[in-house]
């Protein structure tokens, strides 16, 4: 699915938080929403989503352009936002629609694929936080996207959890070839999972460049030219001191 | 969500129940419940006991104060011919009617009050400004309306009932947290849906707790009710007791009210517990 935003801006009560952004997003590309904090990334992906209708310019998911809440999108919040009423499995099922046992058996697979089999039946406060947001992950998943939003997804999480996260969201990636935007502002993160990382600075945010990666996958997360990219992403953040 | 993110270093934070073995875990509970009650009952006992043997010893004159086996003896005879049951039955039922009937009011009202903000400002000043009389003022004017009959004292249990469950309610309602409504609106759910699949149950537990502190003034209003006018019922027993000079009659309508309502109390924890199991609550 293609995503594409023509003149995006927000203002929230005559501040602007973000503006003139233009992107092309192609069907099945990772983009990287990459900036320090407060340069209107996540404004950005509320806009996509649809749950942020009040912006100006137009945003086109597969040809259409509409404010309204695309129900390809998926979207995986920084917390894992999971219902506490609800048992892991019926987290993952909230979404969907059609018999109990078709739910049900489409969540066990996807719960599979993000390592949780056998936890179905426990409550949220039952998880840990990497579990938690891997639950959440998989309720984000079981509708199929086409497209997957991702708002800092892995940040409240450590180094170790963060990784391994990062590797399943890729191998979810090859196996249904959504097309994902992820907001961020790791570095590693973005030069790990991107095709395109798009940076944005100042306040206003603004787009700042544009910057393609085309090394194979699985990438080295201590190779040579991710070390260049990163370089290369804090001058023209200005964070690299020499 | 913050608890879950507190979680992280955590790991894994509970084993599954299941691993510990039911049969442990049955024997733990009932383990613990013996404790609790064993506790709990070490200070009253004692009360008790002091109680009494001042009232054997003649310290307390006991036709002012009885010793607590006249008490008891005082209801083993009103439930050995009788009487007893009909008391505690006209009191318990006034005190169910009226809570039903002030619990549905304020669903009703409160969750219109909660969900539209059109309701709120139309009757949510008004019903503040209810909120401030004292209910018991309105007895006076209860009984000049409805007479000094049944329907007088169910309206004014009704009434103490609806406050604090309807404040809750609309409490609850307000609180629910944004973020989950926005997971709900990204599933493509509809008002009606994202009510009853994400506000009802994430205000549920302020509910819960609403119906609790109204069955508590439930009981309350029931004494003034019975008190200003009844022929039957605990709180006439308290009267009676009063115009009879019997203190053990006033104390054994005390401590059957203690009793049963506690028991309704205990009633509602039960549903409370058994509906909000998934609450992440500190457990001591």
């Amino acid at each position: 699915m293609s995503l594409a935003l023509r003149d995006v801006s927000r203002t929230f009560n005559g501040t602007t938080a973000v503006q003139n952004v233009n992107l092309e997003v192609k069907p099945g590309e990772i983009i990287g929403l990459l900036g320090t904090s407060g340069c209107g990334k996540s404004t950005l992906l509320r806009a996509i989503s649809g749950l942020d209708p009040e912006y100006d310019g137009e945003i086109e998911i597969n040809g259409t352009v509409s404010k309204e809440i695309h129900d390809t999108t998926g979207f995986i919040f920084q917390e894992p936002r999971l219902l506490p009423w609800l048992s892991v499995l019926d987290n993952v099922t909230f979404g969907l629609t059609g018999s109990r046992k078709d739910k049900e058996n489409r969540a066990i697979e996807y719960l599979e694929s993000v390592g949780l089999r056998g936890k179905e039946k426990l409550y949220p406060r039952e998880l840990s936080g990497g579990m938690a947001q891997r639950v959440a992950i998989a309720r984000a998943l079981v509708t199929s996207p086409e497209i997957l939003l991702l708002d800092e997804p892995f940040s409240a999480l450590d180094a170790f959890t963060k990784m391994q996260l990062q590797d399943l969201l890729l191998d979810v990636w090859k196996k249904y070839q959504s097309t994902i935007v992820l907001v961020t502002h790791d570095i590693d993160e973005a030069t790990y999972l991107c095709d395109r990382v798009v940076i944005l600075r100042g306040q206003p945010g603004e787009v700042e460049k544009e910057i393609t990666i085309e090394q194979e996958r699985p990438r080295d997360r201590g190779s040579e030219e991710l070390a260049h990219l990163k370089s290369e992403i804090l001058e023209s953040l200005d964070l690299n001191k020499q | 969500m913050a608890e879950q993110q507190n979680n992280v270093t955590a790991g894994y934070v509970k084993p599954a129940p299941e691993a510990r073995g039911k049969k442990a875990s049955i024997k733990k509970k009932k383990d613990s419940l013996v404790k609790t009650v064993f506790m709990g009952s070490i200070i009253p006992v004692l009360l008790i006991i002091i109680w009494e043997i001042l009232c054997r010893a003649g310290v307390v004159p006991s036709n002012q104060l009885p010793a607590p086996s006249t008490i008891v003896e005082k209801i083993i005879s009103m439930a050995q011919d009788g009487s007893l049951w009909g008391h505690v039955w006209i009191t318990t039922y006034r005190v169910l009617v009226g809570f039903v009937i002030g619990t549905v009011a304020a669903i009703v009202l409160g969750s219109f009050v909660g969900f539209y903000k059109k309701a709120e400002q139309l009757f949510d000043p008004m019903i503040q400004a209810f909120r401030s009389i004292p209910s018991l003022a309105w007895v006076p004017l209860f009984i000049l309306w409805l007479g000094i009959g049944e329907t007088s004292k169910v309206t004014m249990i009704a009434v103490g009932v609806f406050f604090p469950v309807y404040l809750n309610i609309v409490s609850g309602i307000l609180g629910v947290d944004r973020k989950l409504i926005e997971v709900g609106k990204m599933y493509g759910l509809n008002t009606l849906q994202l009510v009853k699949r994400i506000i009802l149950p994430a205000s549920l537990p302020s509910f819960l707790v609403g119906m609790r502190s109204g069955l508590g003034l439930g009981w309350m209003f029931v004494v003034a009710a019975e008190l200003m006018g009844a022929s039957q019922g605990l709180g006439f027993l308290l009267v009676f007791g009063q115009n009879m000079s019997s203190p053990e009659t006033i104390l054994a309508s005390i401590i059957l009210f203690a009793i049963i309502g506690k028991i309704t109390d205990w009633i509602l924890k039960l549903v409370e517990d058994r509906s909000l199991h998934w609450q992440d609550r500190l457990e001591k």
